[in-house]
């Protein structure tokens, strides 16, 4: 494919790749298509792949080959009425049932949307797409919808006196600009913290535990030592809140008292920053932070123009256009007197949405997102800006924004959380079990216990009167305190410092991820970034991959390709001529045509000569003037800033040469920007007011009406222009802004009157101001002249393919889901190997209930698909008695279907062999996601081989990918980089944000950010796999770890007449925990890896053994638990047997079997430890001889019983045979256990380590097990 | 046990990369630790090491056995159970009123010595069903008390045998309360054989624990008494039986040493035992019995370490031997990447 792997966005691509030109009805559906599509990005992305064939399929509007004589500007409306909608309809219904952009069916649009509107009319035949715009996602998603403070009701304002502070705070209290994001102060830090702190769970079983052990009875431990871990966690968590909140405060004192200039009788002096209140007026200079959310009233500007950077707001970095009302900016703050009330909405959280309105000397006009400045931002190319603050400190914007997202859990996690509950089981079961023991034992004493030296439950008899009892409170409290203090002497049983380990675990995984270098996108300078630290291990195990397009499969760097005007292709030859020839081409002519001046640009446009020459030409004629108007609305048409580059070592060197940076909030608006200025239209300033248009170096002002900015409702943008000879026209934008038609109309008389009032009274409102905006537009953006259409190209980004490739080899299956529509996606799926055409395309294109559930059963009968609630049984008999287990989203059989086969019994077996691809669209979607039809989408889905979702909205994305969550254990993870793919990043188990071009909403909202597509390979085959294997292992351990000690204590206690005495010291249990055994866990969890990072890459394979659970499932947590409780009996019974009858005491007892313990655990650990680096073998021996360390100085106190107890030990030979005969004997059977599994059962990370590491040894040559996963570049 | 010697990963990851030109930004910084590439040893079980880690765990496995058992075999015990024997007829259905009566409670036993036993031969104590490592026991204590002169009326964990009307008990608790008071003396062929008492406890207790300056007070005050009475003017850390028996006993079967006696006992040897038989375990059935005891470098008379060495060593020779068949038999190249589970049953699935 050479030029096919341009992803070239023309507005009507043929439905078929194959057909060069495009017939009327193709054309007039697409376009039809194209108003009322569901566009899932405001800054749209409906992108048009070009296809795989051939550029030679193009958009022909006019059409040489059509028959149709008519080169009339309105062939639009007619042709589209005669061809696709029944001309029976009466009149009014049928204006409403006309789809065609710029049409009144947009007015039906806006009334749906309009709570206003009440009478929604009969649809007629036509295929309303509004449906979709309408959809309500039946599902109650669990997502935060960031945006949702709606916008505030009519009388719910506040009212801001410009100038005036004291009255503006007189009868509302506003919050002064002082802002708090320190949590505590001094005094309320203790219990503040510790109530914060006590709201984690782990910290309550402390608790709990602690004061267990303070009652009297149950006094086990000694009080200090067991007050101890909870003591220790409660101040580490203590000191690093502190810590964080001190530098909060000092941020904040910083804050507070930057100095900001504020008018104060009539001179803008400076004022602290908290000191700044509602109603004053504040002037804020060139690269100035902005201290407050003002509206603006003046800047250096003379038309009013200041550009802000929102980096810290959205993290976008370019600028942002921010207009003063032409009513105050020629005001005079520092003579004159100003008054003026600002009504505004009540603070929220919404940053993209403002509504007010001012009163000026009784005139009242509309304020808008456009005409504040937020808090945070900065001021950029402006001198100076002055604005009335309306938000303070606590009530701006930004303040109200500071909200984390919500935590995730990861998979491992949960089934942690199941064992724990069996481990909950057996503490409860052992605790049983000693309880009833120490019942039946005091029972069976009851009337020796008075006698019993070692019991002796009353004080002794002096005198006559009664004995006492002394801590005995009958059977059946002592059975409940018994089982109580055991609850506490077992406490570690329920590993909740794995917890803790855990967490410190991610973060060194976390340290890995971001600095790994093969994760870095050097062109944008973005490294990887864990915004999320709980599904570290969720990596290993995804299963399914939502993804988005636009940004994310591809750049999302528009380029402007291709132009039909008039009817005229142009631009078709550049594709198929080699670059250096458009070079040569365009730079000529447009040195010789632009004239005088030459505008510097930042990217180069290829410039199609005959287009160019045909605008260059002086015959006035109609292509000449739909060209010159197509390239106006081009330029004008748009929010795109002109930057004028001030860097002047251009401009000294050649004054003719001034560059222009255009910035803008969508890519696609730019390029086209790019596009017009190429061929010469070039646009030169832009303010609220006008706009200048430099045309071939003769520059053109248009005054600017009013603008309807693009939204995802119309998708649509118009202007309203008036040229230099009082012209009114409106340019519009339709259909997104890449695969966009351009069309004019001249608004004049009457219909120029309405629209303004229309347009005045909409954009003062302060309710429903958009639906009023919308329906303003619908009223102009109407019965169009078509100028063009254009074509934009995005381009694959790099290693796609190859990503998609491993990533459906390592058993993933990748959804793509677009806003694009079908052909679309049909396209990029093609050339990013998702599809191949070898593949079965299943579509669904239903327009009811019935029909897709007609489509969704057909194919699945076609394709044997089992379903699974049999009502598609009942529907249609299954003709195909042959049951292919089709259903299970097995890898391996997807990935192996023997293609050959498919091809030997072609004809006869082929549909029911081949891979399956389905393509649904986001029209069959709201049918099929509302009407109970999702276990059939989920049957049928599952069984295909690609899923390609066109058309979708955003809810809809979260609507998927929760399908597939409900109904599968499979880990999800969604990847997208737009403001659309928000929600689905969300709701999927992982979300991952690419930090591309259209902000960073969904980085935001992500869990994982980073640079580009390809490098999800690389996190989920390579970290992915690590960091499951790791955790994994880690969580298994720790349980071994912790019940190996319990059980070794509670075989102890079978021998101690059930009363819970404790062998091991108070602070050796203490320690056992958090010093002996802890460093190692985390080391080898962070560090360990099984694979390098080549083999995990060369072969996508081996990530199945997280699909599989290999590391962590039941059973082998069961095994575990076989294991942990042969070597407890082996830890308790060695020394008993060789202590049996002897003069051992319970403290050398104690010492032997922590220390046996310690290093025990340490070695099992070692056993399994498949990478030794230097850090692991410092844990491994350090934790071995720092428990050493410890017994030693807890055995040289003298007021411990323990007292000197290992010096003596050491000294008697049957103690350190005892050691080693434990440790042999405990490990014997895990590491025969080990040597057979490996032997004749290994798995396949063991074979691929065995390879890797013989390999390098001794120059041994792996031959790859696997054909198609070569692909190691990165 | 299974490792391979360093082999270092380095070199194979991207060191071409690690050429491209650095820029000036916030670019993670590389190195082999953040590459997670450092120098490791990544040992793998392959048959040999399998083998010979069996082979090696063998050969120490066997001499350490056969020395412990023959260790053991040597050491010469003479055990006399005599709880039971030493109650007079009389009193044979209630032991516990014999105990607690004043009547003359001497013993006369007879040992025949079946080994020589050289010195020293350590005279023991073994009492049976007794729960020293009790929790309500093993805590009361005063181990301040104990150490330090000013500190006696530290007797809060002591209880219920802390204080005697309103005084400290000192030494407190029901550790002290119940010190052992049977007495051994020993005589061959009606000539005394001397037992030495000094230096039974640890030298630690005695310098660190018990103090010099600490007296016993208040002890064994009451009209029953739960063991030995101590003599008030000698200090703490002189009174050896009563640091002997405070370090409390693990398991509820246990001895303590009560002498030595210093001369060798020869085959055929009676030893005629005079007891004082007082302590009273018949409350809770115990079984009180005298053990004299040689010792060797193992410790006492005990085989299971011997024959736990010789069965794990024995164990890992046949595991070695049959390891080494079935690799023989059915080896499995190493990496052999036909084993892969995709590779196995092509076609099938590899789970589910």
């Amino acid at each position: 494919m050479s030029s096919g792997e341009h992803l070239l966005s023309l507005s009507s691509d043929s439905p078929s790749p194959r057909s060069p030109h495009l017939d009327f009805s193709n054309l007039s559906s697409s376009l039809e298509y194209s108003s009322v599509v569901f566009e899932d990005n405001p800054q749209a992305n409906l992108l048009v792949k070009a296809r795989e064939l051939s550029g030679d399929a193009h958009l022909d509007l006019s059409g040489e080959h059509s028959a149709s004589p008519s080169k009339s500007q309105d062939l639009h409306s007619t042709r589209f009425r005669s061809w696709d909608f029944p001309m029976a309809l009466p009149p009014p219904e049928r204006k409403k049932g006309l789809v065609s952009w710029g049409s009144d069916s947009n007015l039906q649009h806006s009334c749906e949307y309009s709570p206003m509107s009440t009478s929604s009319p009969p649809r007629g035949s036509s295929r309303t797409n509004s449906v979709v715009d309408q959809v309500e996602i039946p599902r109650v998603f669990r997502k935060s919808m960031q945006f949702d403070d709606g916008p505030s009701r009519e009388g719910n304002y506040r009212s801001i006196h410009i100038n005036d502070p004291a009255m503006t705070n007189d009868k509302y209290r506003f919050r002064g600009n002082e802002i708090r994001t320190s949590k505590y102060t001094l005094i309320n830090f203790l219990p503040k913290n510790l109530f914060i702190q006590f709201h984690r769970v782990a910290y309550l079983y402390f608790l709990g535990i602690a004061a267990l052990n303070q009652l009297p009875p149950l006094a086990v431990f000694g009080r200090t030592a067991s007050l101890f871990p909870l003591l220790f966690v409660l101040l580490v968590t203590a000191i690093k809140d502190g810590y964080e909140d001190w530098r909060r405060h000092r941020s904040d004192l910083y804050e507070n008292n930057r100095k900001g200039l504020v008018l104060q009788s009539g001179k803008f002096l400076n004022k602290k920053w908290k000191d700044i209140r509602a109603g004053e007026v504040v002037k804020v200079c060139v690269d100035d932070s902005i201290p407050c959310d003002m509206v603006l009233l003046q800047t250096s500007d003379p038309s009013g123009i200041a550009y802000i950077q929102t980096m810290n707001l959205d993290g976008e970095s370019n600028l942002k256009t921010r207009y003063a009302r032409n009513e105050t900016i020629s005001m005079d703050f520092e003579e004159g007197e100003i008054s003026g009330v600002i009504r505004c909405e009540q603070p929220n959280r919404n940053i993209y949405e403002f509504m007010a309105n001012m009163e000026l000397d009784g005139q009242r006009c509309s304020l808008s997102q456009s005409n504040i400045i937020l808090r945070g931002c900065q001021l950029k190319n402006t001198e100076y800006a002055i604005g009335v603050a309306v938000y303070a400190g606590q009530e701006t914007k930004a303040m109200m924004n500071s909200a984390a997202s919500p935590s995730k859990r990861s998979r491992l996690e949960t089934y942690m959380n199941r064992e724990t509950i069996w481990l909950s089981i057996f503490l409860i079961i052992m605790c049983g079990v000693v309880a009833v023991g120490m019942a039946l034992w005091l029972r069976r004493h009851e009337s020796q216990l008075d006698r019993l030296p070692y019991y002796k439950k009353s004080y002794s008899v002096t005198g006559m009167r009664p004995a006492k009892l002394y801590k005995y409170y009958g059977i059946p409290m002592e059975t409940l305190f018994s089982f109580l203090s055991c609850v506490i002497v077992f406490q570690i049983m329920i590993p909740i410092s794995l917890y803790i380990t855990m967490e410190l675990v991610r973060l060194g995984q976390s340290f890995f991820m971001v600095n790994d270098k093969h994760m870095y996108y050097k062109p944008t300078d973005t490294w990887f970034q864990c915004r999320s630290l709980n599904i570290n291990e969720d990596l290993g195990q995804i299963r399914y991959v939502f993804s988005d397009k636009t940004g994310t499969l591809t750049e999302n760097k528009m380029e402007f390709k291709r132009a039909s005007v008039y009817g005229k292709n142009y631009g078709t030859f550049l594709a198929a001529s080699s670059t250096s020839q458009d070079k040569d081409i365009a730079g000529p002519s447009t040195a010789s045509s632009s004239g005088k001046k030459r505008w510097k640009l930042k990217s180069d446009i290829t410039v199609d000569s005959e287009l160019m020459d045909m605008l260059h030409k002086d015959i006035e004629q109609d292509d000449r003037i739909a060209a010159h108007k197509f390239f106006l609305a081009l330029a004008a048409c748009n929010t795109v800033i002109p930057v004028h580059a001030s860097s002047t070592c251009i401009e000294s060197v050649n004054d003719d040469v001034i560059a222009i940076d255009y910035q803008g909030e969508s890519p696609d608006e730019i390029a086209l920007v790019t596009a017009a200025s190429a061929y010469g239209y070039t646009l030169f300033e832009r303010t609220s007011g006008h706009i200048v248009i430099d045309v071939n170096g003769e520059k053109l002002r248009l005054d600017v009406l009013g603008m309807h900015e693009f939204d995802s409702v119309r998708k649509r943008m118009s202007v309203v222009i008036k040229l230099p000879n009082g012209e009114v026209k409106v340019l519009v934008k339709a259909e997104g802004l890449r695969t966009l038609v351009v069309a004019a109309k001249d608004l004049a008389g009457g219909e120029l009157d309405t629209w303004q009032r229309m347009y005045e009274a909409a954009s003062t409102s302060l309710t429903d101001r958009s639906s009023k905006l919308r329906q303003t537009a619908s009223f102009c953006e109407c019965s169009l002249n078509l100028l063009g259409a254009t074509g934009i190209e995005d381009k694959l980004q790099e290693g796609v393919p190859e990503t998609i490739e491993s990533l459906r080899e390592a058993g993933v299956k990748v959804w793509v889901l677009t806003g694009d529509k079908q052909d679309t996606a049909i396209s990029i799926g093609l050339s990013c190997k998702l599809l191949t055409s070898n593949m079965q395309r299943i579509v669904v294109n239903g327009n009811s209930e019935n029909e897709c559930l007609k489509l969704l059963s057909d194919a699945m009968v076609k394709y044997d698909v089992k379903s699974t609630n049999g009502r598609i049984e009942n529907l249609q008999l299954s003709e195909n008695a042959e049951t292919d287990n089709h259903e299970i989203p097995d890898e391996t059989k997807l990935n192996d279907l023997p293609y050959s086969k498919v091809r030997n019994d072609e004809g006869s077996q082929s549909t029911t062999k081949a891979p399956l691809a389905l393509i649904i669209d986001g029209n069959s979607l709201v049918y099929i996601l509302e009407k109970d039809l999702e276990s059939e989408l989920f049957d049928l889905a599952t069984a295909c081989r690609v899923v390609l979702c066109c058309r979708v909205a955003p809810l809809q994305k979260a609507g998927i990918v929760d399908l597939i969550k409900c109904r599968t254990e499979d880990l999800t993870l969604a990847i997208g980089d737009g403001a659309n793919d928000v929600s689905m990043i969300q709701m999927a188990d992982v979300g991952v944000g690419i930090c591309g071009q259209e902000g960073r909403q969904a980085v935001m909202a992500s869990d994982f950010a980073m640079g580009q597509f390809r490098f999800l390979k690389r996190l989920l085959l390579v970290h992915g796999h690590w960091n499951y294997q790791r955790l994994a292992y880690l969580v298994l351990y720790n349980f071994y770890r912790n019940a190996v000690f319990v059980l070794m204590l509670f075989w102890f206690m079978l021998f101690t007449a059930f009363s819970t005495t404790n062998a091991i010291t108070d602070w050796s249990s203490v320690f056992y925990s958090l010093i002996y055994t802890s460093v190692p866990t985390i080391i080898v969890g962070i560090l360990d890896k099984d694979l390098s990072h080549k083999t995990l890459f060369q072969v996508p394979k081996l990530y199945a053994a997280g699909h599989r659970n290999e590391s962590y499932n039941l059973q082998l947590f069961w095994i575990t638990m076989i294991d942990t409780l042969w070597q407890s009996l082996v830890l308790f019974f060695v020394p008993y047997f060789t202590f049996k009858v002897s003069t051992i005491d319970l403290y050398s007892i104690g010492s032997l079997w922590t220390i046996a313990v310690v290093i025990l655990v340490n070695l099992h650990l070692a056993m399994d430890i498949k990478r030794w680096v230097l850090l692991t073998h410092c844990s491994i021996w350090g934790s071995i001889l720092v428990t050493y360390i410890c017994l030693v100085i807890l055995d040289s106190i003298p007021v411990f019983p323990n007292f000197g107890t290992i010096y003596h030990l050491a000294t008697w030979p049957a103690y350190w045979l005892c050691i080693l005969l434990i440790i042999v004997l405990a490990l014997l059977p895990r590491f025969i256990f080990k040597a057979v599994g490996q032997t004749f059962r290994p798995s396949d990370i063991q074979i691929a380590r065995e390879a890797e590491i013989l390999r390098k040894r001794r120059g041994y040559v792996w031959s790859k097990p696997t054909e198609g996963s070569a692909d190691v570049r990165n | 046990m299974n490792s391979d010697g360093p082999s270092s990963t380095s070199g194979v990851g991207g060191s071409a990369d690690l050429a491209t030109p650095r820029r000036n930004s916030k670019r993670p910084k590389y190195s082999k630790f953040t590459q997670q590439e450092l120098p490791a040893c990544k040992p793998i079980l392959t048959p040999g090491w399998v083998i010979s880690s069996f082979l090696l765990v063998g050969i120490v496995f066997i001499p350490i056995g056969l020395a412990s058992l023959l260790a053991s075999r040597n050491v010469v015990e003479l055990v006399d159970r005599y709880e039971t024997a030493c109650i007079p007829d009389g009193f044979k259905k209630d032991k516990v009123k014999f105990i607690q009566s004043d009547s003359n409670k001497t013993c006369n036993r007879n040992l025949r010595v079946k080994k020589d036993m050289k010195p020293p031969i350590y005279v023991y104590y073994q009492l049976d069903n007794f729960y020293q490592n009790h929790r309500r026991y093993v805590k009361s204590r005063s181990d301040q008390q104990l150490k330090s002169k000013n500190k006696e009326n530290e007797t809060d964990d002591c209880k219920p045998e802390a204080t005697i009307n309103g005084k400290a008990i000192l030494p407190c608790g029901l550790i002290a309360w119940s010190l052992f008071n049977d007495t051994y003396s020993f005589s061959r062929s009606s000539q005394k054989l001397q037992v030495n008492k000094k230096d039974i406890s640890w030298k630690s207790d005695r310098d660190h624990k018990f103090g010099k300056d600490v007296f016993p007070k208040n002890f064994q005050n009451r009209t029953v008494k739960g063991g030995a009475t101590l003599n008030a003017s000698i200090p703490l850390n002189k009174q050896e039986d009563l640091i002997v028996w405070m370090r409390t006993a693990a398991l509820p079967t246990f001895r303590k040493l009560y002498g030595k006696i210093e001369v060798e006992l020869k085959k055929g040897d009676v030893i005629q035992v005079t007891l004082e038989n007082n302590y009273n375990t018949y409350s809770f059935n115990g079984k009180k019995k005298l053990v004299l005891s040689t010792t060797k470098w193992i410790g006492g008379k005990n085989d299971f370490i011997g024959i736990a060495y010789l069965t794990v060593g024995g164990l890992c020779f046949l595991l070695a031997l049959s390891f080494g068949i079935i690799y023989f038999v059915k080896p499995r190249r190493l990496g052999d990447p036909t084993y892969l589970s995709w590779n196995r049953n092509p076609g099938g699935g590899s789970n589910n």
